[in-house]
C-alpha cells in the first residue's frame, strides 16, 4: 500500500482565503493547535482578486448609517431568503472585524478626518465599503497572512484535501496529496472548517480562479452534510468580454460605485428602463439580468456586451479609485478607460448557496465539521450584494475559528480509519493506472459548456433536464477518464479528481434549479418568470441519497418580532 | 505542534539543486541588452576625459579675462572653477573645487547605478551574467561603504550650487570700457542660467535630499510635516526624473565650460542679444 | 487562424528538455493561455502555477524569452511575427518540474521580518497623504520576479545574507507605516543585509505593479540606515535631544 505521511492538529482550517486565514487566526487565538491547508501558495487565495471593498456599517462617511440598515439591505438584497441570523450577525460584528485589521495593519483609504473612507456599492443604501483603492482583497490577504504567520501558524502550502475522514458520525480528519510530488498525506483533527470558496470553474465564463473546485461542498456533501440553495449562483453583471483570453474577467463593481455609467449601443443609459431608482447601482441579479436582455434583444456592444463608461470623470481619479481596471483594460484590452468605454458582459461570480451551517458557529450538520465564506450557505440568500462578501469571510471566519477550536477542546481523542484512508487513495491513484480513458481537460471543457449554456443565468425546466442528464453522461466519463505522466506536479491528475467533485456540485445546483420554479434573485426561470411566496418560505436542500443525491425543502428560519419590525419602520426610528 | 512520518523536507535548502550561476555575458535575453551600458560607458567616459583635461588647464576658464573687439566686455565663469578660488601651488583652481561636484555625482543613487553596470559590469544588464567568483559584498565593505556619506556631498553640491547662481547673475552684467557695469543678455549668458536651472534640478531631486527633507517622517500630517510634505512631494517630483536631469545636467555643464573657454580663448565671440 | 511556435522548458530539478509546440493564436491571446493550450492539447501533465489570470495573485511568474515576467500578461502579438517563444521557470530557485519553482526561501525570510506592532496609545487615525506612500508597498503580488532579477541572489547566491527587493518592500511599508512603533532598522542592515544593493534597479524594472522599489523603498530604508549608523551628524543631534534609539 501506498505511503503517507500524518500530522495532527486540534483544528486544521482548508483553504488559506479571506475566512481560512480568519478562522486560522481565531483559533491560534483560542490556545489550540492550528494547521491550514491551501491548494496554492499562501496568500494566492482568490480573495485577492476581490476588489471593491468591504462592507460594514461604521457610518464614517454617512452618519446615518447603522447595523440595522446594513443588515435590511443584505435582507432586502438576497430576497428575504437569507439565514436572518447570519445576516443579523454580520450587520453587526462587520465594523469591529474591520477595525481590527486596522490594528493588525491593513491599510484603508482614508476620509479628510482620519477615518477609514467608505464608497457607495449597489443595493446598499449608505456608503459603506472600506477599500483600498481597487485591490481591497489583497489587503485583507496580506494582512491575515501576516498575522498567520505571525503566529507560528503551520501552512500546508500546496496541498489538496480529497477526502473528509469520520469516527463514527464525527469528522477526524482529511486525506490529500501534496502537488509538488504526488505524495500522500493525512491529517488527524477534531475539528476541520472548510473553507475552501465557491464553483465557478465548472462554469466558462467565470471570475474565478482555477482553486474554485467545490472541493469544500464536494467533501461536505460525501460526508453527509446537507447543502442549501444551490441554485443561487451569482452572475456578477460586469465582467470582461473581450479579447477572448479574458472573457470572464471581473470588472470591479467599484467602477460604478465610483460613478462609471452603463450604455448599450444606442448610447441609452439603459438603466432607466429596469431600475430607475439606482441605476447602476442596483442590486448584482438586476443589473446582469438587464444586461443579458439588452444584449439579447439586440442593444449590445460588438463583441456581446454592453458599455461600461467612466471616461467623464477626471482620468486623475479614475486611475487613483481604480488602478488594477485601469491597468486590467490597458495591459490586455488596450482600451484607456479614461477615454473610452469598457465592454463588459455577466460572468460566473458567486456560489450563495452551500453547505447548511450553524449561524452562530458555522457548524454543519455533520459534528466537527464547520465551514466559513463562499463555501458556506445561508448568509446572502438569493443574491449577494457587493462588498457583502468580504465582510462574511471576516465574521465568519471569527466565529467559526472560535467554535471550531471550542469544540476542539472538548472533544476527546479520535480515531482515522485505516481502510477510508485506503479507499481515498485508491480513488485517487485509479485514473493514473488506467491505460486507456478520455483527458480531463476534455470533460471539464464539456462540462463548462454545458453549465454555461444550460444552467446559465436564465433557465427553463427543459435546459435543466437536459443539463441533469447531459451530466449523468458526463459522470461516467469521468469515471474512466485517464491521466499520464507522473505524480510529480500533474495538473492532468489535479483535474481528474477535481473534475469528479464539479459534476456533483454542477448536479446539485441543476436539480436544486430545477425543483424552484419561480424567479428570486439570481435564479430566473425563464418558463417562471414571478416570484412565488411560497417559495419564498423555504430553502432548497440537497442530501446525500446512497450514491445519488436527493433535493427537496426546509422552511426558513422564522425572523424574530423587533428585526421584523425593522421592515415595517423607518430605520431611523431603530437606530439606538 | 505536528507529528510527521517520513516527511519530505518542504523548504528547499537555498540552491542546492540550481544550475550554477551563468558566466560573464551569458544570457536568454534576446535584445541588445549591452547598447544600454557601452551608451553609459561612453557618455561617463567623454565627460571624464573632458573634464580631466579641461580642469587641468588652468586657463581660459573666464571669458572676461581675454575678451577682444567689444566695448562691452561679458563677465563669465566656467562652473569648473567657481567659486574662484585663485592658483595655489601652481595648480589650477579647479581643482579646489571640481571634487565636490564629482563627488556627489559619484556617490549619487543614479549614477552609481550607471556606472555598477557600465563600468564594474555588476551586472552589466538585468539578467546577464557577470564574471564568475568574484567576490561582492556590495557597498558593505570599504571603499564603496563611503557611498553612505553621499548627503555630505549634497551639502556642498549645493554650497557650489549657489556660487553657481551668483555667477549667472554676473553673466546678466557686462563691462563698458569706462569700466561701468551694464545689464544685459549673450548667448553665453543663457548658457550660465541653463547649466544653473538644470544643476538645480539635478540637485533638487537627489535622493537623500528626498529623505532629510521628509522621507525621513513617518507620518505627514499635521504642522511642519504638512510643510515638509509639500517640499518632499516638490523634490519627489524631480526625483522621479533623476537619471534624466544627471545626464542633461552633466552635458549642459560640460557644455558651458566648452562655450567659455571657447569664448576666452577667442575661437568665437559671445553673441549679444541685448 | 495563425499559429505562433512556444518552446517550453520542461523537466525537473537535474533535467531539462525544450519542447516545441505549435499554438493557434487567438487576440489578445497570452502566454499563459499558450500553456493552457498546450496542457489540454499535447502536454496534460505540464507543471505551471496559475490563479487569477489576470496580473493580481503573482503566481504565473515565469521567464519569456529571457525577461522575467507573469505569462498572464505577455501578450502574444507583443512579440515580432514569426519570434518563437521560449518559456523558461524562474532561474534564481531551485525548479520542482518544469515551470514550478520552489520558492520557499522566500517565506522563509519574510518570516523573520518584525510585524507591524502600533505605537503605544495609538490614536487610529492616519491620513491620505500618507496612505498614498505606504499603499505602494502594499500593491506587492508576491510574484518573486525582483527575488528573481537580482543579481546578489542570481548571481552572488547570498541567499543567507539578503532579503532581497520584496521584502525591502514590506520592511519600508513597515517602517513609514504612520502608526508602527517597531524598530527594524538593525534588521535592515544586518541581517536583510540592504548593504548588498547596488541599486541596479533590475527589480524596479520587472516590478508588474510598477512598485518603484529602488526609488521608494530600498533608497529610502538605505538613508534611514544612513541616519542611524553612518552620518555622525545625526548621531551627535540624537545623544544631545536624547532620543539616542
Amino acid at each position: 500500500m501506498e505511503s503517507y505521511e500524518t500530522h495532527e492538529h486540534d483544528v486544521l482550517v482548508i483553504g488559506a482565503g479571506g475566512a481560512g486565514l480568519r478562522a486560522t487566526v481565531e483559533a491560534a487565538v483560542q490556545g489550540v493547535s492550528v494547521g491550514v491547508v491551501c491548494k496554492s501558495l499562501l496568500g494566492k487565495a482568490h480573495t485577492v482578486m476581490a476588489e471593491g471593498g468591504v462592507a460594514a456599517a461604521m457610518a464614517n462617511v454617512d452618519e446615518a448609517d447603522c447595523w440595522q440598515t446594513h443588515f435590511k439591505d443584505t435582507m432586502a438584497g438576497g430576497k428575504m431568503l437569507n439565514n436572518w441570523r447570519m445576516a443579523q450577525l454580520h450587520a453587526q460584528q462587520s465594523p469591529e472585524r474591520v477595525y481590527e485589521l486596522e490594528r493588525w495593519g491593513a491599510l484603508f483609504d482614508r476620509t479628510a478626518d482620519g477615518k477609514i473612507l467608505q464608497r457607495a456599492f449597489g443595493g446598499h443604501t449608505h456608503n459603506r465599503l472600506a477599500h483600498v483603492g481597487d485591490r481591497t482583497g489583497l489587503e485583507l490577504i496580506r494582512t491575515m497572512q501576516d498575522r498567520v504567520v505571525q503566529q507560528g501558524v503551520p501552512v500546508y502550502m500546496e496541498c489538496t484535501i480529497t477526502h473528509l475522514l469520520k469516527d463514527g458520525d464525527r469528522v477526524s480528519g482529511a486525506v490529500g496529496y501534496w502537488r509538488d510530488t504526488g505524495r500522500f498525506v493525512v491529517f488527524k483533527a477534531k475539528a476541520i472548517v472548510l473553507a475552501t470558496g465557491g464553483v465557478g470553474k465548472s462554469f466558462k465564463v467565470t471570475s474565478n480562479s482555477w482553486e474554485y473546485t467545490s472541493d469544500g461542498i464536494g467533501m461536505a456533501f460525501k460526508s453527509g452534510a446537507e447543502l442549501i440553495d444551490m441554485e443561487f449562483l451569482q452572475f456578477h453583471p460586469t465582467g470582461m468580454v473581450w479579447p477572448p483570453g479574458v472573457k470572464g474577467l471581473l470588472v470591479t463593481e467599484a467602477v460604478r460605485g465610483e460613478g462609471g455609467l452603463l450604455r448599450n449601443n444606442k448610447g441609452e443609459r439603459f438603466m432607466e428602463k429596469y431600475d430607475p431608482k439606482r441605476m447602476e447601482l442596483s442590486t448584482r441579479d438586476l443589473v446582469a439580468r438587464s444586461i443579458y436582455t439588452e444584449v439579447k434583444e439586440g442593444r449590445g456592444s460588438e463583441h456581446g456586451g454592453v458599455f461600461l463608461d467612466v471616461s467623464h470623470l477626471p482620468a486623475e481619479t479614475v486611475i487613483k479609485k481604480l488602478p488594477s481596471m485601469y491597468h486590467q483594460f490597458k495591459d490586455l484590452a488596450d482600451v484607456d478607460i479614461t477615454k473610452g468605454p469598457m465592454e463588459v458582459g455577466p460572468t460566473t461570480h458567486y456560489m450563495m448557496g452551500g453547505v447548511r451551517v450553524d449561524a452562530d458557529t458555522g457548524q454543519t450538520t455533520v459534528p466537527g465539521l464547520f465551514a466559513a465564506g463562499e463555501v458556506g450557505g445561508g448568509m446572502h440568500g438569493a443574491n449577494r450584494l457587493g462588498g457583502n462578501s468580504l465582510s462574511d469571510l471576516l465574521v465568519f471566519g471569527k466565529l467559526t475559528g472560535e467554535a471550531a477550536a471550542q469544540f476542539a477542546k472538548k472533544s476527546s481523542k479520535l480515531r482515522v480509519r485505516e481502510e477510508d484512508i485506503k479507499a481515498g487513495i485508491e480513488e485517487m491513484l485509479a485514473p493514473l493506472a488506467r491505460t486507456s480513458g478520455p483527458s480531463p481537460y476534455e470533460i471539464h471543457e464539456k462540462l463548462q459548456e454545458l453549465m454555461q449554456s444550460y444552467v446559465g443565468i436564465m433557465r427553463t425546466e427543459q435546459d435543466l433536464k437536459h443539463a441533469i442528464e447531459q451530466l449523468q453522461t458526463l459522470k461516467q466519463e469521468a469515471q474512466r477518464v485517464r491521466v499520464t505522466g507522473s505524480r510529480m506536479y500533474n495538473p492532468g491528475w489535479h483535474l481528474a479528481y477535481d473534475l469528479k467533485t464539479m459534476l456533483n456540485t454542477s448536479e446539485a445546483i441543476a436539480r436544486c434549479a430545477l425543483q424552484r420554479t419561480e424567479s428570486r434573485g439570481a435564479h430566473t426561470r425563464l418558463d417562471h418568470p414571478a416570484t412565488s411566496p411560497e417559495w419564498g418560505k423555504v430553502n432548497s436542500t440537497v442530501n446525500q441519497d446512497g450514491d445519488g443525491m436527493r433535493v427537496g425543502t426546509s422552511p426558513l428560519p422564522q425572523m424574530p418580532e423587533e428585526l421584523r419590525q425593522l421592515f415595517e419602520e423607518p430605520v431611523a426610528a431603530a437606530k439606538k | 505542534m505536528a507529528t510527521t512520518e517520513a516527511a519530505p523536507p518542504r523548504i528547499a535548502t537555498t540552491r542546492a539543486r540550481r544550475e550554477h550561476p551563468p558566466g560573464l555575458g551569458v544570457t536568454w535575453r534576446r535584445d541588445n541588452w549591452w547598447l544600454q551600458p557601452l551608451a553609459v560607458f561612453l557618455g561617463l567616459s567623454a565627460f571624464g576625459v573632458y573634464s580631466t583635461w579641461a580642469a587641468l588647464q588652468g586657463v581660459y576658464y573666464s571669458c572676461s579675462t581675454a575678451q577682444q573687439g567689444l566695448n562691452l566686455t561679458c563677465n563669465y565663469l566656467s562652473p569648473f572653477y567657481s567659486p574662484l578660488l585663485g592658483e595655489w601651488w601652481g595648480l589650477s583652481p579647479a581643482v579646489f573645487i571640481l571634487w565636490m561636484p564629482l563627488g556627489f555625482r559619484a556617490t549619487c543613487y543614479y549614477y552609481r547605478k550607471a556606472y555598477y553596470r557600465a563600468f564594474f559590469l555588476d551586472p552589466p544588464a538585468c539578467n546577464v551574467g557577470e564574471a564568475r567568483e568574484h567576490s561582492y559584498c556590495g557597498e558593505n565593505a570599504m571603499p564603496l561603504k563611503l557611498q553612505n556619506i553621499h548627503r555630505y556631498f549634497l551639502y556642498l553640491a549645493i554650497l557650489v550650487l549657489a556660487f553657481l547662481w551668483k555667477d549667472a547673475y554676473e553673466g546678466f552684467l557686462f563691462r563698458s570700457d569706462s569700466g561701468e557695469m551694464a545689464f544685459g543678455v549673450g548667448i553665453g549668458t543663457i548658457v550660465l542660467l541653463a547649466n544653473c536651472v538644470f544643476l538645480s534640478f539635478y540637485t533638487l531631486g537627489c535622493h537623500s535630499l528626498r529623505h532629510l527633507i521628509g522621507g525621513r517622517l513617518d507620518s505627514f500630517h499635521g504642522g511642519s510635516c504638512a510643510t515638509r510634505h509639500q517640499c518632499w512631494k516638490g523634490v519627489t517630483k524631480l526625483n522621479e526624473h533623476h537619471q534624466l536631469w544627471a545626464w542633461v545636467s552633466l552635458v549642459v555643464v560640460g557644455f558651458t565650460d566648452f562655450y567659455v573657454r571657447m569664448v576666452a580663448m577667442g575661437v568665437f565671440n559671445d553673441l549679444r542679444l541685448f | 487562424m495563425s499559429e505562433v511556435v512556444v518552446r517550453v522548458s520542461q523537466g525537473t530539478a537535474d533535467q531539462n528538455e525544450e519542447r516545441r509546440y505549435q499554438v493557434p493564436v487567438t487576440p489578445g491571446m497570452v502566454v499563459l493561455d499558450a500553456i493552457h493550450y498546450i496542457q489540454a492539447h499535447f502536454a496534460p501533465d505540464l507543471a505551471v502555477r496559475w490563479n487569477c489570470k489576470a496580473a493580481k495573485c503573482g503566481s504565473c511568474s515565469a521567464e519569456v524569452n529571457g525577461k522575467p515576467s507573469l505569462m498572464c500578461k505577455s501578450r502574444l502579438d507583443d512579440f515580432q511575427p514569426g519570434e518563437e517563444i521560449v518559456v523558461y521557470p524562474l532561474r534564481s530557485f531551485p525548479r520542482i518540474k518544469d515551470l514550478v519553482t520552489n520558492v520557499s526561501w522566500n517565506y522563509e525570510v519574510n518570516k523573520k521580518i518584525v510585524p507591524f506592532t502600533p505605537r503605544k496609545n495609538a490614536q487610529w487615525k492616519m491620513y491620505q497623504e500618507d496612505m498614498d506612500r505606504v499603499q505602494e508597498f502594499r500593491k506587492c503580488i508576491e510574484c518573486f520576479l525582483c527575488q528573481n532579477v537580482c543579481h546578489v541572489l542570481r548571481n552572488h547566491e547570498k541567499y543567507e545574507q539578503f532579503g532581497g527587493p520584496r521584502f525591502f518592500v514590506r520592511l519600508a511599508g513597515l517602517e513609514m507605516h504612520p502608526l508602527d512603533g517597531a524598530d527594524r532598522l538593525p534588521y535592515v542592515k544586518d541581517e536583510a543585509g540592504i548593504g548588498y544593493c547596488n541599486i541596479t534597479k533590475c527589480c524596479t524594472e520587472v516590478c508588474p505593479e510598477s512598485i518603484h522599489i529602488t526609488d521608494n523603498a530600498i533608497i529610502p530604508l538605505k538613508e534611514r540606515v544612513v541616519d542611524r549608523y553612518y552620518d555622525p551628524l545625526t548621531k551627535l543631534f540624537r545623544i544631545f535631544s536624547g532620543n539616542n534609539k
